[in-house]
């Protein structure tokens, strides 16, 4: 199980790593495209933009569907969920901290102006 | 994020921002009302430290906070929790520079990152930026997934700290 998940995240990050791939998921996360209309927006021939579909594919963050002659892609399910989920707890650890910090600051602050007056008076 | 903020999305409410920037770094930023001579105290002297590093909402309280901030000087930081062992994080100052830019090493583990924080004062207002940047985008990847297992010891003492911090945040 363990190394499933790893491997899914392996693959997940893999196919993060690509500035082209984040733009497809970015695009993607506002409307579904073929993968012609994917090849246009990023100035890339058909075949270049089905590598990047395929790896995208492969870590689960898109599916891909054919009818007729057009591959639609679509987000996958699992898509950035699991690594949202970290960066989500991560940033609520920050912002903890920050928001504590805030008061610090604040006090500090006080600290300084009330120091301030005193050596003037 | 209190009932107020559950309908809202968070990015909104929240002045905190965290990104992945590359295979090997995070990045968060935040801005303090304050010079940037005081939000840099507040992360030098350890009595200071002590009082937001743990915030009480995680539940968890810093036990000892040892920090010798100068080239070379080393911190640790102990965590309590109760029922379960102190968490330790511990490592060394590379660069102490007054008011702007502080980095130390994070030693606990060999996949930990190296932590930068500068602070840039604008306008009475101090922007924020603390960026780790991991030895390689496995040790990365390891701290993003350890969460989920296969996790070294550090990181399951972290996500009990998150999980702790979630669920006294309300959040469903």
């Amino acid at each position: 199980m363990v190394q499933y998940r790893q491997a899914r995240f392996d693959a997940s990050f893999a196919a993060l790593s690509d500035a082209t791939r984040r733009g497809v998921l970015e695009q993607l996360g506002g409307a579904d495209a073929s993968i012609t209309d994917l090849a246009d927006k990023f100035h890339m021939t058909l075949t270049g933009m089905k590598k990047h579909v395929g790896v995208l594919e492969q870590a689960g963050l898109v599916v891909t569907e054919k009818v007729g002659r057009v591959r639609t892609c679509k987000l996958g399910k699992r898509r950035l969920e699991e690594e949202a989920a970290w960066i989500e707890r991560y940033h609520r650890l920050w912002s903890a901290r920050f928001d504590e910090l805030d008061t610090v600051v604040e006090e500090l602050k006080r600290k300084e102006k009330i120091d301030g007056r005193k050596r003037k008076a | 994020m209190d009932a107020r903020g559950k309908r809202e999305p968070a990015v909104m409410k929240d002045r905190t921002t965290v990104e992945r920037k590359s295979e090997r770094e995070l990045v968060v930023t935040r801005t303090f009302d304050g010079p940037a001579r005081i939000v840099f105290e507040a992360w030098t002297r350890p009595e200071l430290l002590k009082r937001w590093w743990a915030p009480k909402s995680t539940g968890v309280s810093l036990v000892s906070c040892e920090a010798d901030v100068r080239v070379g000087g080393r911190y640790r930081f102990e965590f309590g929790h109760a029922g379960s062992k102190p968490m330790v994080f511990f490592g060394r100052y590379l660069e102490v520079t007054p008011h702007s830019r502080l980095v130390w090493t994070n030693e606990e583990s060999d996949d930990a990152a190296t932590t930068t924080v500068t602070f840039e004062e604008k306008d009475g207002k101090t922007v924020l930026v603390l960026h780790e940047l991991y030895p390689s985008r496995e040790a990365l990847d390891g701290a993003l997934s350890g969460m989920e297992g296969g996790m070294p010891e550090q990181f399951a003492q972290l996500d009990e700290l998150l999980v702790t911090l979630g669920a006294s945040g309300g959040r469903s």
